[in-house]
């Protein structure tokens, strides 16, 4: 419940400071547009020449485009601010006002930024999501709704796992920046059925950086084609590395030894 | 006499400003290492992408085959990279941070050090990306209908790519003198290059009068031209109308530069100015 509450509230300072700005909104608006309106033209050019992608059909891939805006969305609303602020703080030290604090630090420096704006590509992706689904002619059961909303949350924990082991690092190097670019370019890659791609790439964007379990897999529970092996699969990684990202974490921290010590 | 002066001065300084572009690109080698996984990246998937849709619909799409379409990316990685530029993020932050006012005062124009300095960076990742371009022609095995004509008229027209593309985002990064929201107008340059330079699909591929756009405007001339060149897919008429349109691209984009460059300096005032 205090959880809840400290998310409710960091949130409503970032709204607040985010208002001052209110051009940035309309900015990110145009943006996030021109992105989505670019994906949707790059499919059309695809399917003016092929029925089915790997055998994904025109509107399945249009549900995978939702999913790649909705995650990509929710990366830049939380999890890249944040990360990038905590990797900042280490640096200058300024993480010594974090750790004073009387909440479990972790969660802190995961809530501590949010960029409001990047809302719009939630938003986006969702509509783009249901007239997906609109198209696609079929009602979604109520086990496939489960499932997918199971896997985009297990790829929403995987993903920000990733961002933090790779943030802590940050309490052993000093420039980790570079690290967080890599995912950032490799998540492109997960617009597209991560089946098309050759063994040792899906290999890579599976389990090197996991692309795979943020896009691929929820648009595969969405669209009823998802096995139950890949269903443990991820909610068993989503755990593994949730576990391993508090252990790094732990051990980051107590080698922290803040700006003036 | 002071023409030559002139000329000799400018070797000297690109060769001076080449040997501090060098070791700080040595320097941070991890960095560039990185930013060329999304180099490398962004053609790969389109490459599998259309080795999918060709596999899938008989093994051929608009003349292009699996191993076609490999080709044509693993060429367009290397010229993209050959041609690339970063100058629109650069300026930007020069420009936000009064950094422009140091190269003003120099008594050269600055475009020389950004110049040698482009290329200096490509000394150290044109090597690396041939290398994973080899590796990667190992895995997807292109094929080309390769003609030596076209291979020797490649070389200017790759050096010409270059010039146009380098002069025109040069003139874009200009921008940043006249607003701060610099991205926006990058982020639509980037997806007229993506459609009109032939990166999301050979430009054959698209509806005639998106090629017949395509042909007006400068992105083809940067990227896609040298590409198809080298592949053989063009006619020895093609390929002359292409090199004479990089080379009127490369005047007007002269001329726009003085116009701008002269504009924005008048309208630039330093931070604390």
């Amino acid at each position: 419940m205090n959880t809840l509450r400290l998310i409710y509230v960091f949130f409503r300072v970032s709204v607040l400071n985010e208002t001052a700005y209110r051009v940035n909104f309309f900015v990110q608006l145009f943006q996030s547009i021109l992105e989505l309106g670019t994906a949707l033209a790059g499919l059309a050019v695809i399917f003016s020449y092929t029925q089915s992608l790997g055998g994904w059909r025109p509107n399945e891939m249009l549900a995978l485009v939702g999913v790649y805006f909705l995650v990509g969305g929710i990366i830049s609303l939380v999890i890249q601010p944040g990360m990038a602020a905590l990797i900042d703080s280490v640096r200058d030290g300024t993480l010594d006002f974090t750790l004073t604090k009387p909440e479990d630090a972790q969660l802190l420096v995961s809530i501590q930024r949010v960029a409001i704006w990047s809302l719009l590509d939630l938003l986006m992706g969702t509509g783009v999501l249901i007239t997906a689904l609109v198209l696609l002619g079929k009602s979604v059961g109520l086990g496939e709704a489960v499932q997918f909303i199971g896997m985009l949350l297990a790829g929403a924990v995987i993903v920000y796992s990733f961002w933090l082991i790779l943030a802590s690092l940050s309490f052993w190097f000093v420039r980790v920046e570079n690290l967080l670019e890599i995912f950032q370019s490799m998540y492109q890659a997960g617009r597209w059925p991560i089946s098309l791609y050759p063994g040792w790439l899906r290999f890579a964007l599976t389990f090197i950086v996991p692309v795979a379990f943020a896009t691929t897999v929820p648009a595969e529970a969405l669209t009823g084609r998802l096995g139950g092996p890949t269903l443990l699969e991820a909610i068993g990684l989503a755990i593994l590395l949730f576990a391993i990202a508090r252990v790094i974490w732990r051990l980051g921290l107590r080698r922290y030894s803040g700006a003036s010590a | 006499m002071n023409a030559l002066r002139e000329i000799l001065a400018l070797l000297r300084l690109y060769s001076q400003q080449f040997k501090t572009t060098f070791a700080s690109m040595v320097q941070y080698r991890i960095s560039l290492f990185i930013w060329m996984i999304s180099q490398i990246l962004e053609p790969l998937v389109y490459l599998i992408v259309w080795s999918t849709v060709s596999n899938s619909s008989g093994g051929s799409v608009g003349g292009y085959t699996a191993r076609g379409f490999a080709a044509y990316y693993l060429v367009l990685m290397l010229v993209n990279q050959f041609t690339y530029t970063w100058i629109m993020w650069e300026y930007e932050y020069r420009v936000r941070q009064g950094l422009l006012s140091f190269a003003l005062l120099k008594p050269v124009h600055p475009i020389h050090s950004d110049i040698s300095d482009n290329l200096s960076s490509k000394i150290i990742t044109l090597p690396i990306l041939m290398f994973v371009a080899a590796g990667l022609a190992l895995i997807f095995k292109p094929t080309a209908a390769f003609n030596w004509w076209a291979g020797l008229v490649f070389i200017p027209a790759l050096i010409l790519a270059f010039l146009v593309r380098f002069l025109i985002e040069w003139t874009l990064a200009l921008a940043a003198f006249w607003t701060t929201r610099v991205n926006a107008i990058n982020q639509v340059y980037f997806i007229l290059m993506l459609f009109l330079a032939g990166q999301i699909a050979p430009l054959t591929l698209f509806p005639n009068w998106l090629q017949i756009v395509a042909d007006i405007l400068p992105f083809r001339w940067m990227l896609g031209f040298p590409v198809e060149l080298l592949l053989g897919r063009l006619s020895h008429a093609q390929a002359l109308l292409g090199l004479a349109a990089q080379f009127a691209w490369v005047i007007i984009s002269l001329v726009l530069i003085r116009v701008i460059w002269r504009a924005g300096v008048r309208v630039y005032s330093a931070v604390g100015a």
